[in-house]
């Protein structure tokens, strides 16, 4: 009996490394809170790298901090499941979930520059995150730390033990950071725009880097990013966010061919590349609304250029086969085009 | 009036850069000799009258210190800088005066470029109560009538900038810089800082405003997807040199300088045949203060030959473009009847 139960474990592990529903995050009142992330649901499997899109005040950052225990009092976490490797981790004592996060989920943040601790070495600060998590004797530590921070291509890593932040430039910060969060072999990574802040050239070392070490080691990448051509080049799937709701995901190819949803759409005509030769690019009226100006109804409504009586009236559920949803009540067809009255005609 | 459009017309450049140099000494460090960071380093360039000349790097390759000797935030501490072709480099107040109408930039950052006690009204009607003699119901007037033509709403006039999100703020840096009708308007990353679809409406008003007013544009970025859509000619820096310079077509049609290669290939797309192979550039931009020998590129160029770490490749006229580099020139020097 309990091999069974175990066979059937390892079949689960296999499929959803880490599974989302009905995420939100909410802040401010009770009564109304500002919903920074609203019931979203999703899933990674292990060696899978999902793109999670959206401009800035979508949400994608606060629902992976979330994820990571990361939102503090005035913030409220909740979801129906928030399961990694079938374990919940809203459920579970906070002592088993500090275990577990940090070693098994592990997280990169946007800024090196910020995000290490100037006051402390590199060896440090890396050596910090291994002692959180089993620890060992100080040679060990440090032949794991040298290990590291040559897995992560930086050269000559002895003499970079004693180093400290400013000493780094921003591309080496990065690493660290790389280093730091690969330390204790995770199996999930959470990437919040890693790349953001550095140039194309090293941005292109830094997320050949992560892809190696995702292949390498078979790890469920979460790439968190406003660049779309970036999670073109690197996603298997996407997930598009919009004003803390998922809007819209698929496959990473068919997500940049046929876009679904009329935002997603717009993301792509806004990018020069997308309408080259064209004397203007077409971009959305307005911005993503904020915390007092969120309309009712569909949340893009207001700038959406298919917007009909509906759309301002009742927002659109999340819909479609498990593996490409679309939050729209008329969404696109491969045309380009909203397909109408498409609830009242099944195709 | 007439002889400047003629002028114009016949393609004198409204702004030219002669061998500009911006040098800072350092402090070596206690008994050590000073040292000289080259930040810009003999930058050439003429822009005619409604284009845009785009300046590409990567961050510390001198594009920033350009802006800010085009507009004379700082001197240049070497080269000249005419306008209409008179040098308005010069300690002159005339010429100084002349310069401030005539060239404005836009900073990058919208939240930090807007002085966060000042009413937008305010902010608008500076330059005129600086540089005219318009009294008050004029500059009025001439405010409105700007923020109209930015996209801002008339009751957006007394609201103070924290009321504004960033690409309304963008607008607003934008519609501060036309204030006195320039004929060059110096963009350092202003789209930089903007999420994808806002960026887009700030393009847009970009050109808008180009093709209405007939201003050039100096367009710097480091987002060559941007600069494909917006530029005319294209310049690419690297350590404070000009690397490659010549039409867009060429720059982005058949790049020949390694650097623009790597550049171009390193810049993620969405469609998959437009992904060239990448060349992996090891390591990062060495350090301004000790810039290896012979060309800046070298120490991460896939290309590198024993020449160049011996002697600096100069700007020449090849296939189409000025490049330099040594690479280059033996390939086309070869192919070349």
């Amino acid at each position: 009996m309990r091999a069974i139960v175990r066979v059937i474990c390892i079949i689960f592990k296999e499929r959803n490394m880490l599974e989302v529903r009905n995420l939100s995050v909410h802040f401010g009142e009770e009564s109304a809170p500002f919903k920074a992330v609203d019931r979203i649901s999703y899933h990674v499997e292990a060696g899978e790298v999902v793109g999670l899109v959206g401009e800035s005040g979508s949400g994608k950052s606060v629902s992976s901090l979330a994820l990571m225990g990361l939102i503090d009092f005035p913030g409220r976490v909740r979801a129906d499941a928030l399961r990694f490797d079938g374990q919940d981790l809203l459920r579970m004592p906070e002592k088993q979930r500090r275990t577990l996060i940090g070693s098994e989920v592990s997280m990169i943040f946007q800024d090196p520059m910020t995000s290490l601790n100037p006051c402390y070495t590199v060896e440090y600060q890396i050596t910090e995150a291994l002692r959180a998590h089993g620890g060992g004797s100080r040679r060990a530590l440090r032949s794991r730390v040298i290990e590291l921070l040559e897995q992560v291509g930086i050269p000559d890593p002895e003499s970079r033990l004693r180093a400290y932040p400013h000493q780094l430039s921003g591309g080496m910060s990065q690493r660290v950071m790389i280093a730091m969060a690969i330390a204790c072999k995770p199996r999930l990574l959470i990437a919040d725009e890693p790349t953001t802040a550095l140039d194309v050239t090293i941005q292109a070392q830094i997320m050949d880097l992560l892809l190696s070490l995702q292949r390498s080691e078979g790890l469920g990448l979460v790439l968190i990013t406003h660049d779309l051509a970036l999670v073109a080049e690197a996603a298997d799937r996407i997930l598009v966010m919009y004003a803390g709701q998922l809007v819209e995901s698929g496959p990473a190819a068919e997500i940049f061919r046929h876009p679904r949803h009329p935002y997603t759409q717009a993301l792509l005509r806004a990018l020069p590349e997308f309408s080259r030769g064209a004397e203007r690019l077409v971009s959305l009226p307005g911005v993503v609304p904020g915390r007092y100006d969120r309309p009712q109804g569909c949340l893009l409504s207001p700038r959406c250029p298919y917007a009909t009586d509906a759309c301002r009236l009742r927002e659109p559920e999340l819909a479609g086969p498990q593996d490409r949803q679309v939050k729209c009540h008329t969404p696109l067809d491969d045309a380009g085009q909203p397909v109408r009255a498409a609830q009242e005609i099944p195709a | 009036m007439t002889t400047e459009q003629e002028k114009a017309a016949a393609g004198e450049p409204v702004l030219q850069a002669i061998d500009l140099k911006r040098h800072y000494a350092v402090d070596g460090g206690f008994l050590k000799p000073a040292k000289t960071v080259k930040a810009l380093d003999g930058v050439s360039f003429s822009l005619q009258a409604g284009r845009t000349l785009a300046v590409v790097g990567e961050s510390g390759c001198g594009k920033s210190t350009l802006a800010r000797v085009l507009t004379m935030i700082e001197p240049p501490s070497a080269g000249q800088l005419l306008y209409r072709g008179q040098d308005v480099s010069q300690a002159d107040p005339a010429l100084a005066k002349l310069r401030r109408r005539k060239i404005q930039i836009i900073f990058q950052n919208p939240y930090a470029s807007l002085n966060p006690r000042k009413r937008i009204g305010d902010i608008l009607e500076e330059p005129l109560l600086i540089n005219t003699r318009l009294d008050a119901r004029e500059r009025r007037e001439r405010g409105q009538a700007m923020m109209a033509r930015v996209g801002l709403r008339p009751e957006h006039y007394s609201r103070y900038p924290h009321m504004f999100s960033g690409g309304q703020r963008q607008r607003i840096a934008i519609a501060r810089g036309l204030m006195l009708d320039p004929e060059i308007l110096v963009a350092d990353e202003a789209v930089s800082a903007l999420d994808v679809s806002v960026r887009a409406q700030v393009l847009n008003l970009m050109q808008d405003l180009q093709r209405d007013l007939g201003l050039s544009y100096v367009f710097i970025s480091h987002d060559l997807s941007v600069v494909e859509h917006l530029a005319d000619e294209v310049m690419v820096m690297y350590l404070g040199r000009v690397v490659e310079q010549g039409t867009k077509e060429a720059i982005f049609g058949r790049p020949l300088h390694p650097y623009t290669q790597a550049l171009l290939s390193a810049t993620p797309r969405l469609n998959e045949a437009a992904r060239r192979e990448r060349i992996k550039l090891s390591g990062e931009l060495p350090s301004p203060l000790d810039p290896p020998p012979g060309c800046p590129f070298s120490s991460r160029c896939h290309r590198v030959m024993p020449v160049c770490s011996q002697r600096l490749p100069a700007l020449m006229p090849q296939g189409g473009r000025q490049v330099a580099c040594f690479a280059v020139e033996q390939d086309l020097g070869a192919s070349a009847p």
